[in-house]
């Protein structure tokens, strides 16, 4: 496949719903169950090693109608926990085993509970994520909340999930993300390789394949942006922040572009690229997964890591990608971004480090507020 | 029959003119503490460990309270939008903006009411909120915070490395606060102070149990609060400990009088949310108008749920600390655990509806609430209203529409007893 073709082909991946996703994968690999990850981040490789395809749970963008799921959640909260609700309410998710959530927000734990009570044949999963990174007992606790996990969907699915199934998804795993890394390393350097929004559309369509099957895709997307010949473009150099959770719509990124702005580094999709490096496993992939969700995960707006604040994350952020602004891109009603918000701009401000606002929604399909806005700002930028 | 009340309401005046002096006890000293250096530390109410801060004599100070005290004297609003300016969000929890506001307007600190933590304890026990608001304190006031993350209730019953994470944190929190104050921690000391705990969590379990009595002797929702400060703040010292036996003494001999919170209760409610606490008063009437009482609330619960049994235990100090901050508590249980409590409240308190306040601000209680209504209503068939506002923010607060629905909710449940009676009479007839 061309790079053009790899991207056409994660455009339509992503146009599916999740069954139809697994349905695809199903073609292939006719004997995997399906299971879903609310994001942020989950322990995908237990998963696949237990015979299932994770599948990522962005909510359902504008291909479901909210008619059920707005009774039960109010005009006040998010869009991905509506969509998601819906998915569920209206049987989408009945091939699937089950769905993991974790503990990033309020909203999210919620989610949770009415899936569980509306869903009652399928396993659905609760993990208490850890915030603090810094106890002494924090590494025990996450390798047995990890192993928690392992244990009741291997008694769920009546199979065992071995130490060595885990290691080989790690493998695959690692090979996604440092795949993954060097797409956005590449992209570092060189913005004009590749659109940010067919970077975001290939890395989310990944969260809807197996692992073995978007491996190749990313090393054929690679070797191209590695020898295509471009022709730089100007622009502002822009990190975005802020959409950790729910994802935005594919057009307000090229929107971003549209107005001048050169995307060098992103939070889009981040929980299934959370590592700065492999996770060596040395015979304990479980507890090496822990630990490197403690020491080895880049920041995000979920997770609170007392040695690590996130201002100091960003900062640092846009120092190693050589961005000079920032263009907060929170979903509408999401309360971690919004509140990380308020510290963000404080340092920016303090560092003198242009920064915008940008909120959406995951169903929204027309720009034209945001456009205005983001062209006023880079053109600030630009001619100042 | 009308039920027997005082007539000036005294019953409620006695409670709250206890719990309102022991509180302000309170804060006067947080208010003379920011003139002095005696150490401090925030804390979050729900499932807290204020015993372990009050064994090292460290002044607790609780954000919420702040906030809330801002809301119940119609004081919040500058606040919010002071932080709104600073880029907080109108969807952001007003808790955090009112407390935040106050803090950059000079409230807290020298000069202030509140004085400046030497320590930020995070307690995250179910609201991620928490989390972000600590740090924001943290970062703005540049004081040290430590970290105590409580597992999620996820399973029946805590595992042990959920527990051991919790100890391992709380001895971590003990010599952070040996640091802070040279004195070296005293486990006996903690097990006397939680003898005073134990006594209140006995007094505040039997006060409860008695809104099982008809009339109630105090509305579980709105009159809870006198019991909630005493509780949730000033838990494990003596004070504290005898305004319950007080309270429980007061609330008996109502009982014994045949005395209750209303005039003529006519309906029991179950109360689901936090109040709207810039319109406490206002929301309140909206339902004494009609002779309904709550008899249980879960919002009284945010702190412990100690009418389920739990008591800490001097004899496990640490240990009781921990499985209240993982288990006995609403915040750190999930929605469907909710739902049990509030299905076995209504069952044992013997209540006509459940009535959700659906806070905006507050996600951690509405998020969902809708599905609760579903539940309540659909399957197991009991009257259910729904309305919303806010906790803190005023402008969330529409007088006529919230009128309107309660009318019209307790007007059809009147007109449900007519009608069940008269088919009952017609029963008796025929
Ligand atoms: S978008 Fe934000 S508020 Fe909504 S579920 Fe995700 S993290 Fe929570
Ligand atoms: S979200 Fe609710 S529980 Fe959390 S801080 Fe705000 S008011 Fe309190």
């Amino acid at each position: 496949m061309t790079s053009e073709q790899i991207v056409q082909h994660c455009r339509d991946v992503l146009e599916l719903l999740p069954r139809e996703a697994l349905a695809l994968a199903r073609e292939k690999h006719p004997d995997i169950g399906g299971f879903g990850v609310f994001p942020v981040y989950a322990p995908l490789e237990i998963i696949h090693a237990a015979g299932l395809m994770p599948v990522g749970l962005f909510g359902a963008g504008d291909k479901v109608e909210i008619s059920h799921a707005d009774s039960r959640f109010q005009s006040f909260i998010c869009s991905i926990a509506k969509s998601t609700l819906e998915l569920f309410l209206r049987d989408e998710m009945d091939d699937f085993v089950g769905a993991v959530f974790s503990s990033i927000c309020d909203v999210a734990r919620n989610l949770s509970s009415l899936v569980q009570r509306n869903t009652p044949a399928l396993y659905i999963e609760y993990l208490h994520l850890p915030q603090n990174m810094a106890s002494a007992g924090s590494l025990d606790y996450t390798t047995a909340e990890f192993t928690r996990f392992r244990t009741n969907l291997a008694s769920h699915l009546e199979r065992e999930i071995t130490d060595e199934a885990i290691g080989k998804s790690l493998v695959l795993y690692n090979k996604v993300r440092s795949l993954t890394r060097d797409l956005y390393g590449h992209r570092k350097h060189k913005p004009s390789s590749i659109d940010a929004s067919d970077l975001y559309t290939v890395v989310q369509a990944g969260t809807r394949m197996m692992p073995e099957d978007f491996i190749p895709l990313l090393e054929q997307l690679l070797a191209d942006m590695k020898t295509r010949k471009v022709h730089p473009r100007d622009g502002v150099k822009v990190v975005i922040e802020g959409s950790f959770c729910e994802q935005p719509p594919v057009g307000l990124i090229d929107v971003v572009e549209a107005a001048g702005c050169l995307v060098k580094d992103d939070d889009m999709v981040v929980g299934w690229r959370l590592f700065h490096e492999d996770i060596v496993a040395n015979g304990d992939p479980v507890g090496a997964m822990a630990q490197a969700y403690l020491t080895g995960s880049v920041y995000t707006s979920v997770r609170h890591d007392r040695d690590n604040p996130r201002t100091v994350g960003l900062m640092n952020r846009m120092k190693n990608s050589g961005a000079e602004a920032v263009i907060f891109a929170p979903a509408k009603f999401c309360e971690p971004a919004l509140l990380d918000y308020v510290l963000f701009r404080q340092k920016l401000d303090e560092a003198d480090v242009p920064h915008l606002k940008v909120e959406f929604e995951e169903k929204m399909w027309t720009f034209e507020a945001s456009r205005t806005e983001l062209e006023t700002f880079a053109e600030s930028m630009l001619f100042d | 029959m009308r039920t027997a009340v005082a007539d000036d309401k005294d019953y409620r005046g006695k409670v709250h003119a206890l719990s309102r002096d022991i509180m302000t006890d309170w804060m006067t000293e947080l208010k003379d503490a920011t003139q002095t250096n005696i150490p401090s530390a925030y804390l979050m109410i729900s499932g807290n460990c204020v015993e372990i801060l009050r064994c090292f004599d460290i002044l607790p100070v609780f954000p919420e309270i702040n906030a809330l005290q801002l809301a119940i004297r119609k004081n919040s609003l500058p606040y919010i939008i002071k932080s709104e300016e600073l880029g907080y969000a109108s969807d952001n929890c007003a808790y955090v903006k009112a407390d935040i506001g106050y803090t950059m307007c000079g409230g807290v600190g020298e000069g202030g009411n509140i004085p400046k933590p030497s320590l930020i304890v995070c307690n995250f026990v179910g609201c991620n909120v928490y989390i972000k608001w600590f740090e924001h304190c943290a970062d703005m006031m540049n004081v040290p915070m430590v970290m105590l993350d409580i597992p999620f209730v996820r399973e029946d019953r805590p595992s042990k490395e959920d527990v051991n994470y919790v100890l391992t944190q709380l001895k971590e929190l003990i010599t952070e606060c040996e640091k802070l104050t040279g004195k070296k921690f005293d486990i006996d000391r903690l097990r006397e102070i939680l003898k005073h705990s134990a006594r209140a969590e006995q007094g505040w379990t039997r006060a409860k149990e008695l809104c099982k009595n008809r009339p109630t002797p105090f509305d579980s929702y709105f009159d809870s609060i006198n019991m909630m400060g005493p509780i949730n703040a000033l838990r494990g010292t003596k004070e504290a400990a005898d305004f319950f036996d007080q309270t429980v003494e007061q609330y008996e001999h109502m009982v014994e009088e045949g005395m209750g919170a209303a005039a003529d209760e006519k309906f029991r409610i179950v109360v689901e949310g936090p109040p709207p606490y810039p319109y406490y008063r206002n929301f309140r009437n909206l339902f004494e108008a009609w002779g309904a009482v709550a008899v249980q609330s879960t919002y009284s619960t945010v702190g412990g749920t100690w009418e389920f049994g739990f008591c800490h235990d001097p004899e496990r100090p640490l240990e009781s600390i921990a499985e209240q901050m993982i288990v006995h508590n609403l915040c750190n249980r999930s929605m469907l655990e909710r739902y049990k409590q509030i299905k076995s409240y209504v069952e044992d308190y013997e209540a006509d509806a459940l009535v959700i306040h659906s806070i905006k601000s507050c996600r951690l209680f509405s998020a969902g609430q809708g599905d609760m209504r579903e539940y309540f209503t659909k399957e197991l068939g009991i009257p259910t209203l729904m309305v919303e506002s806010d906790l803190e923010d005023p402008r969330y607060y529409a007088e006529a529409q919230m009128k309107n629905r309660i009318d019209a909710f307790f007007e059809s449940l009147s007109y449900k007893r007519i009608r069940a009676g008269a088919e009952s009479e017609k029963g008796k007839v025929g």
